[in-house]
């Protein structure tokens, strides 16, 4: 079993930072969700390297963190959650959003900054985000997302449900206080919490054995409490299968496991990186465990795809994405008027003076509730929605 | 009506609404068992059991982290930071989540967390824990910020915060939890947030008092009528975002004179924030410039003389206020008009 880490030894890279020998042992999944696998890792390849196009062509601003050489890892492991599982991500999470159904368009439209984007163009490539699909976020923060995936956990205990929570993070993120903090919380608490270690082999550029004292990260929870596995992250077969034991465990035991995915990004740390710490043979020795062609040709070995069915979802990947460019292109910016939405959550109790300037000062809070004459009582609907609210949280309901 | 400490009032409010909503939870370090640092979760463990009120590990920065992931998820967490000193290992969490989360998605997630803290210097703790660092709350847009004074106020701001959809952050300070006061008895006794409390009316001037300083302000205030013939009007803001300006323009409108009393330092204080807002929406209405009484520009000391000249008090105020009514000239001391 893969999940053992004895087993699955060849994810371990060499010291020289190459790779090492596939996996390949995990038995393949269903015929039809084989295919779907692929056609998702295709589809975030096809994206982020359109994205990265359209970053050239200064259609995006700020950084882009592309996760091209990751797509097994992601696709992997989401396929490994139920629809009310939440999955939480880092500031590298088109392919994450992606992979839980986001649209492509939305995606794009958020990097293009427009309203149809996911965060409705406020958050922008680190911050992905989609409540109805249970994708919990992209956070900007190395390690900033683990707190908060153990309240996502915390919730789904106190609200009595078997809702697991995975949560990526990167290598580099393992030497952040909240690491070892919030694995001893989620291990005291009994959360369930997959934390997955996305290790591809940099923290930025500074690689895994300048950064972290302890290179088996596996281990790295061990002492704080949370048991490690491994799984080789260029093998969508070998990841799902053990983040789906991880996933089951923590389901069944309510305690946090820490789940390492071998992996290599194949582009920059973001689109401003020249790649000077390490070299073009250690590249191309990753680069030839692809995971895409690897996975694409074994189902073709096994007779579960045909080459014209790899051709079609190649195609129909590009097609999608180039219809996500073209709404994005295609939807607005948001109005200058809109600047002020969302700071914060408006008509219950609050009034006054929230911010010293608006871009109209007729949409300025404290005189839209000075015209309502707010009195110290608690408006009546307020205390309908919260009852509302208070039933359907506790019943499991949608993130508010 | 009751009487009741602060600290007391404070427990109620965390009862009541650990009664009125199950999805109330309290998480922080050594409110359980030890029944909190300064007393005020004593006896909540045993009446709501460990599911509800939660000891944690001493990891300021992941409590909160933890309290805004379950807020985001349908919870409605009370964190417990054991002082404000310690909220400044938790300010990524708080700025760069709890504040930003509801526009960073788009309005997508709530944030409904109520982080508490204790402020304040006074008892010879020393630079690290002493500090009053509401400014700093202030400065970030998203958060709501209280900083209630009285029981009264200290009771019906948390229950309000607690009931509120956005992440507030609340600020006790340390030298108030004994004091008393009288306090609703009402479960439902709920304050507004954006609402000044007028603590006392007054035509001369008006004085406006943060946290512990509006108590402070409110004997000066007293001090100033029965010894100088100054009838001060005190107003404690009692949240700073939202702001209840509407009640301090009016004052000010009123007595023309205004003076800003905080226990924070000068720069970037709350009081700076505040003598820009009143000098630019009540400019004509000044007869004299807006007069700052702040803490000292300087990391607390642990000597007690040093301390207590580090911190403002009655007589600062009184020389404050009568500076700027033109009777004397301001005062020297070092944490008068921003010194440095």
């Amino acid at each position: 079993m893969s999940g053992d880490p004895a087993s699955s030894a060849g994810a371990e890279p060499a010291r020289d930072g190459a790779p090492g020998p596939p996996t390949g042992s995990a038995p393949l999944p269903p015929r039809e969700d084989a295919r779907e696998w692929l056609a998702t890792m295709v589809l975030i390849r096809r994206f982020e390297e359109r994205a990265g196009e359209m970053y050239a062509r200064a259609k995006v601003g700020g950084f882009l963190h592309l996760s091209i050489g990751e797509e097994a890892t992601i696709v992997g492991s989401a396929r490994a959650l139920r629809e009310d599982d939440y999955l939480i991500s880092t500031y590298r999470s088109h392919g994450h959003a992606l992979v839980r159904g986001t649209p492509p368009e939305n995606v794009m439209a958020e990097l293009f900054g427009r309203v149809d984007g996911c965060s409705r163009g406020r958050g922008g490539s680190m911050h992905m985000f989609d409540a109805s699909r249970r994708f919990m976020g992209g956070y900007g923060i190395v390690g900033g997302n683990l707190p908060i995936a153990a309240g996502i956990a915390l919730s789904s205990d106190y609200r009595g449900t078997d809702e697991v929570t995975l949560c990526t993070f990167g290598d580099g993120a393992c030497n952040q206080g909240t690491f070892g903090e919030t694995l001893n919380l989620a291990a005291l608490w009994r959360l369930p919490v997959v934390f997955m270690v996305t290790n591809n082999q940099f923290g930025m550029g500074t690689a895994l054995g300048r950064h972290s004292a302890v290179t088996d990260l596996q281990h790295k929870g061990e002492g704080l409490g949370v048991p490690g596995m491994r799984c080789d992250g260029m093998d969508v077969v070998d990841t799902y299968a053990v983040i789906c034991e991880a996933v089951e465990r923590v389901r069944s035991e309510r305690r946090p496991l820490l789940v390492e995915a071998i992996t290599y990004r194949f582009r920059g740390h973001s689109m401003a990186d020249p790649e000077q710490y390490r070299t073009k043979e250690e590249v191309a020795q990753w680069r030839a465990r692809d995971p895409i062609p690897a996975f694409a040709e074994r189902l073709e070995d096994a007779g579960v795809l045909t080459s014209e069915q790899r051709e079609a979802i190649d195609t129909e990947a590009t097609a999608r994405v180039d219809a996500a460019v073209a709404f994005a292109e295609a939807s607005p910016s948001p109005e200058p008027e809109s600047l002020y939405d969302d700071v914060y959550v408006l008509g219950q109790t609050v009034r006054g003076t929230y911010s010293v300037l608006t871009t109209d000062p007729a949409a300025h809070p404290s005189q839209a509730d000075e015209a309502d004459g707010a009195t110290d009582e608690i408006p009546q609907q307020m205390t309908d929605a919260l009852l509302a609210g208070e039933d359907a949280s506790l019943r499991g309901g949608e993130a508010s | 009506m009751a009487e009741m400490r602060y600290r007391e009032a404070l427990g109620a409010a965390l009862r009541e609404e650990l009664r009125r909503d199950e999805r109330v939870l309290l998480m922080g370090e050594d409110i359980g068992v030890f029944g909190g640092a300064f007393k005020v979760t004593d006896g909540l463990l045993e009446e709501f059991g460990e599911r509800r009120v939660r000891d944690t590990p001493i990891s300021e920065n992941t409590i909160v982290g933890v309290g805004v992931g379950a807020a985001m998820t349908g919870l409605r967490p009370v964190v417990e930071l054991m002082t404000i000193n310690f909220a400044l290992l938790a300010f990524d969490q708080i700025v760069n989540h709890a504040a930003h989360i509801h526009y960073m998605f788009g309005g997508q997630a709530r944030v409904p967390l109520v982080v508490r803290m204790p402020q304040g210097a006074g008892h010879q703790l020393g630079p690290t824990h002493s500090h009053c660092l509401e400014a700093m709350f202030l400065h970030v847009p998203g958060l709501l910020v209280a900083v209630p004074a009285t029981a009264a106020d200290a009771k019906g701001l948390l229950k309000t915060a607690i009931r509120d959809d956005n992440p507030v952050i609340f600020i006790e300070h340390e030298s108030l939890y004994g004091v008393r006061g009288e306090v609703p008895g009402d479960e439902e006794h709920l304050v507004a947030f954006g609402r000044a409390r007028l603590a006392r009316e007054g035509g001369d001037l008006t004085i406006v008092g943060i946290s512990r300083m509006a108590v402070t302000a409110e004997r000066a205030a007293a001090t100033l009528a029965g010894e100088h013939g100054v009838q001060a009007e005190v107003i404690d803001p009692r949240t700073l975002r939202p702001l209840d300006l509407e009640t301090i323009l009016a004052s000010v409108r009123k007595t023309n004179r205004c003076v800003i009393v905080e226990e924070g330092w000068p720069h970037g204080g709350v009081g700076a924030n505040l003598a820009a807002l009143v000098s630019e929406q009540a400019f004509e209405d000044l007869d004299a410039p807006v007069h700052r009484v702040s803490g000292a520009d300087v990391p607390m000391p642990y000597s007690k003389p040093l301390e207590d000249i580090a911190y403002p008090h009655e007589a600062q105020v009184i020389d404050a206020a009568l500076a700027a009514l033109g009777v004397t000239a301001p005062a020297a001391a070092g944490h008068v008009d921003g010194a440095a």
